[in-house]
């Protein structure tokens, strides 16, 4: 009484096909989107008002600097041979030059990077090391209406943090440990005890978010059915919650991954302008302030790039970890 | 939609959220007007002062007052929350109705291009847009606008899409009705409540994206000033007067949360509607305890596989417990298979789980005597029992689908049981699971024990179920619906598989099921279930010939044959089954009952024993006179 071969057949090949369809169509919506990206950075420059070079320079400066700039940066040239020219040069990295200090752009963009990356991408890590505990936790002890004034307590506690935007959180953390208890430093970038402050500051918020979703997908979770095979077998129960309830509340979560990661660099901006950080975020403001337009350009671009990249490449892994999420996924 | 805003005001969330925004839009109107000399009046003589009893938040470089600053500039960062919002709904509508307007291409177009947008984070579109439109409050507002409009856009067309489908829209669309007239007439109505709500939560980070952008320097510019901007100015002096930065900053967090709670509340009663009333409202009937229903001797022996007296299940209500099974008794005898039947509702499901010990709070289990393989099990605490259930009692649910763990390898669901109470080692359970799913009929079961369940068939997955029982030594399987949610061919198989492993290993079979053919196919006897009560028990070759209860009467009669539809719905016994909250005197069957009397509705029937099996009925001599007078004609 073997079963039928094309039973088989047919339950094993689906899955798999299913998650190739959903991966070429995710990097084609990812190439179509940088495509959007490149050439709205690139119009960017095209679209502000008056001429960009006089902008940046100012009224003052002398009109042949101003004419020996504009063709440095070849905006005298036709449209169409500018954009290809912007599309070549991205190729091999360069963004070009500053209109104020003239150095690559793609330097000072890597080398702030680094420092934006270090602060999100810890932010990251601990926004899930706090999110996940928390929720699970909560999400075991207030199952089926038990302990309804911890569920309401938490559940006040995380809608009020992650009301407290980035910005905010800074001044204040900089107003309490900084300033009133003096023991980290309330700004720039010296030594690991600077990073504290800042990472803080990136991730409480989200944090709160996080762990409500995960309380929530946890508890969905425990109401499966294949958890109650689970307790049907008695195991322990640590075993059933972090076993078996545990990587299905998470694989949920993390679809949500990328969305936060790119809104986390985002949050960079307002973070590293409270703490002076030398990153990519200071870098853009200061850049818009002062009109240095191939210095913006450059940097919209990377943002947006990983933003989209982060989006993506979460969404395609958590496919491949969990092949029910493509089901139905457009 | 109106009729929902009254019952924000009734949840606690929802009052201090209305009650938030009502002050800061006081606030707003009248904090220029009463203190928008004193925010504004310099004086050289005291800057960048600390709190001190004339200027309660200190002053700034100039020397003016910071809370009344802080005050006066709600209405600014207010109006251009709201304005900015206004914005971006708008926007949101437009681009997103106007794919239905526009032709199939170009709306798809639009679409995908919603999408591509929505993948960036709002705040670079602003600074993006900031840069386009050059610094200054105007362009921060339209860029803010522009920036949320695609979140909104994409929440109508989802919406306004599903509508659209609708046949009413669609027929006012093919006889020719303005599609802007079926917008607004059909579209619009159905997506304001989301979108209300929506856009509440959204003001929030509307309200925090401005104030990112006048703390950044590029949002309001001087001489205006939003509480962004005061923050900005005061982290310049936080090492003196750390409250200049502080206190707009808690004036972001108060409106921020006022926002949201408000949307919180909102989305709460506009969208789970049903989450807090689920079962739990109607009245329920007193409940009433009898003594066990069986004389049946014979459940005196020993050595049954389970026995079960009496066995009560409840759940709180708010006007008393609500019990869907009151009062069950049954016996199994090893390699003993015993069907329950009845409809939906019949407590069937209910017993299973008892038994099983799956019940899970705040449903409560009682019995008179609950013994499995000769163990109390309501002795002791229920993790006493864990190694004798987890070795001894296997369970198969309906759902195929859902029943195995779909981020866990077939093998690891198998061995965990076995490494728990029977202390194999790795290696031993892994052979021993490949050999069960070998024993279960599964082709490769090596390959199979390293696959994931959604490689498998609903009918390989019902196997692997049986296949996990098989792990330890099960005495009894507990299987409900077991076969429900597979075709026909695959539910004979897993039902032979079922036989199989009685023959095979001694393993008694308690069946639960609304289908009967199902049942008197697989088992010896056959327990008919009504109300949370059994009202017959025979044995199943009998169930045709010599059932005389009314209620398994007319279920026999609503079995299939070969020739029935199978989609069409199975019982057709007139009347609606008893709602465990409202369960009436007497015979619970009463009102369905073709052969009710005065005395079935007041005098509730028990189970009696007799050479044939136990029933519960007042007429069950009449009842088989009736059937058989049916036949003779
Ligand atoms: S006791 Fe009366 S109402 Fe109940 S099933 Fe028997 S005949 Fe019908």
């Amino acid at each position: 009484m073997v079963i039928q071969q094309a039973e088989v057949q047919q339950a094993v090949s689906r899955p798999r096909g299913r998650w190739w369809t959903f991966a070429g169509r995710r990097v084609r919506r990812l190439l179509i989107s940088l495509w959007v990206l490149v050439t709205a950075s690139f119009l960017m420059i095209q679209l502000v008002p008056g001429d960009p070079v006089r902008a940046a320079l100012g009224t003052n400066a002398p009109p042949d600097l101003v004419a020996s700039r504009r063709a440095q940066l070849g905006l005298d040239d036709p449209l169409l041979e500018q954009y290809l020219r912007y599309l070549g040069n991205l190729f091999t990295g360069d963004l070009g030059e500053s209109i104020l200090t003239q150095l690559p752009v793609a330097d000072t963009i890597v080398q702030r990077l680094l420092g934006t990356l270090s602060l999100a991408v810890p932010a990251f890590l601990l926004t899930f090391a706090i999110a996940i505990p928390v929720g699970v936790a909560m999400a075991v002890a207030t199952r089926r209406g038990r302990r309804r004034r911890a569920e309401l307590s938490f559940v006040g506690t995380s809608i009020v943090l992650s009301s407290i935007p980035e910005f905010v959180v800074s001044v204040a953390l900089v107003a309490v440990v900084a300033v009133n208890l003096g023991i980290l430093p309330a700004a720039g970038r010296d030594g690991i005890g600077s990073f504290v402050l800042p990472v803080l500051a990136l991730s409480i918020g989200p944090a709160a978010v996080m762990s409500r979703i995960v309380r929530v997908e946890m508890l969905a979770v425990l109401d499966a059915d294949y958890v109650r095979t689970a307790r049907s077998k008695r195991l322990s129960s640590l075993r059933i919650n972090l076993r078996h309830a545990l990587p299905n509340a998470v694989t949920a979560t993390l679809t949500l991954s990328g969305i936060m990661f790119a809104a986390m660099v985002a949050g960079t901006v307002l973070v590293e302008n409270v703490f002076a950080w030398p990153g990519l975020g200071s870098t853009i403001v200061s850049s818009i302030r002062s009109r240095d337009y191939p210095l913006v350009q450059g940097s919209v671009l990377v943002y947006g790039a990983i933003a989209l990249l982060a989006n993506t490449l979460v969404d395609v892994a958590v496919a491949a970890l969990d092949p029910r999420s493509t089901i139905g996924d457009s | 939609m109106r009729r929902h805003w009254p019952q924000v005001l009734r949840t606690p969330v929802g009052i201090v959220g209305i009650a938030l925004l009502t002050i800061l839009l006081l606030l707003a109107v009248l904090a220029p007007l009463l203190w928008g000399d004193r925010a504004t009046a310099t004086d050289t003589g005291d800057i960048l002062s600390g709190p001190s009893s004339q200027h309660w938040a200190g002053t700034d470089d100039l020397g003016r007052d910071i809370f009344f600053r802080t005050l006066v500039a709600t209405r600014l960062s207010i109006v251009l929350t709201l304005l900015a919002t206004a914005l971006g709904v708008g926007l949101g509508l437009l681009l997103g109705l106007a794919p239905l307007l526009l032709p199939r291409r170009l709306g798809r177009i639009m679409v995908a291009f919603l999408n591509v947008l929505l993948g960036f984070p709002s705040l670079l579109m602003v600074l993006f847009l900031a840069v386009i439109l050059g610094v200054s409050t105007s362009s921060a507002v339209l860029a803010i606008g522009v920036a949320i409009a695609s979140p909104f856009a994409r929440l109508v067309h989802t919406l306004g899409a599903g509508i659209a489908e609708r046949d009413y829209v669609a027929a006012a669309r093919i006889s020719g009705v303005n599609p802007v007239r079926v917008i607004v007439r059909h579209v619009l109505p159905n997506v304001a409540e989301p979108l209300v709500v929506n856009a509440t939560v959204t003001a929030s980070s509307v309200l925090l994206a401005f104030g990112g952008l006048s703390f950044l320097g590029i949002g309001v510019q001087p001489p205006q000033y939003d509480w962004g901007r005061l923050m900005q100015d005061g982290l310049g002096s936080i090492y003196t007067n750390p409250l200049a930065a502080l206190l707009p900053g808690i004036a972001f967090v108060v409106t921020g949360l006022a926002f949201n709670l408000t949307g919180e509340a909102a989305a709460g009663t506009f969208g789970a509607k049903s989450r807090s009333r689920s079962r739990w409202t109607s009245p329920a009937a007193p409940v009433t305890v009898r003594p066990s229903g069986s004389g049946d001797e014979e459940h005196a022996r020993v050595a049954d596989v389970l026995d079960v007296r009496d066995l009560h299940v409840s759940f709180p209500g708010p006007e008393g417990p609500i019990s869907p099974v009151r009062g069950v008794s049954l016996t199994l005898r090893t390699g003993e298979a015993v069907g329950v039947v009845g409809e939906s509702g019949s407590g069937k499901s209910m017993t299973a789980l008892a038994v099983a010990q799956l019940l899970e709070e705040p449903g409560r289990v009682t019995a008179e005597r609950l013994t499995f393989c000769e163990t109390d099990l309501q002795a002791g605490a229920r993790s006493d029992h864990d190694a004798l259930l987890g070795t001894s009692l296997a369970v198969v649910f309906q759902d195929p689908m859902s029943s195995l763990n779909p981020v866990m390898r077939i093998g690891s669901q198998l061995v965990e049981a076995a490494r728990r109470h029977q202390g194999l080692t790795r290696q031993e359970a892994s052979d021993r699971a490949v050999d069960r799913l070998r024993a279960v009929h599964l082709a490769d079961p090596e390959r199979r024990a390293r696959q994931h369940p959604h490689e498998f068939s609903g009918g390989m997955r019902q196997r692997t179920m049986i296949a996990m029982g098989l792990m330890g030594t099960p005495r009894l399987i507990v299987a409900d619906e077991p076969t429900t949610a597979l075709d026909m061919t695959v539910q004979r198989q897993v039902l032979d598989l079922l036989q199989e492993t009685r023959r095979d290993h001694g393993t008694a079979i308690l069946l639960i099921s609304h289908d009967v053919s199902v049942v008197s196919s697989v088992c010896d006897r056959v327990l008919v279930m009504y109300a949370g009560r059994i009202v017959e028990d025979l044995p199943s070759a009998d169930l045709r010939t010599k059932a005389r209860h009314p209620y398994t009467r007319a279920l026999i009669g609503a079995v299939p044959d070969m020739a029935t539809d199978l989609d069409a719905p199975l019982t057709t016994i007139p009347g609606q089954p008893v709602d465990p909250r409202n369960v009436p005197d007497g015979c619970a069957y009463a009102a369905r009952c073709p052969l009710a009397t005065e005395r079935c509705r007041q005098d509730d029937p028990v189970l009696v024993a007799d050479a044939i099996g136990s029933v519960a009925c007042w007429h069950a001599d009449v009842a088989l006179d009736v059937r058989i007078e049916e036949e003779a004609r």
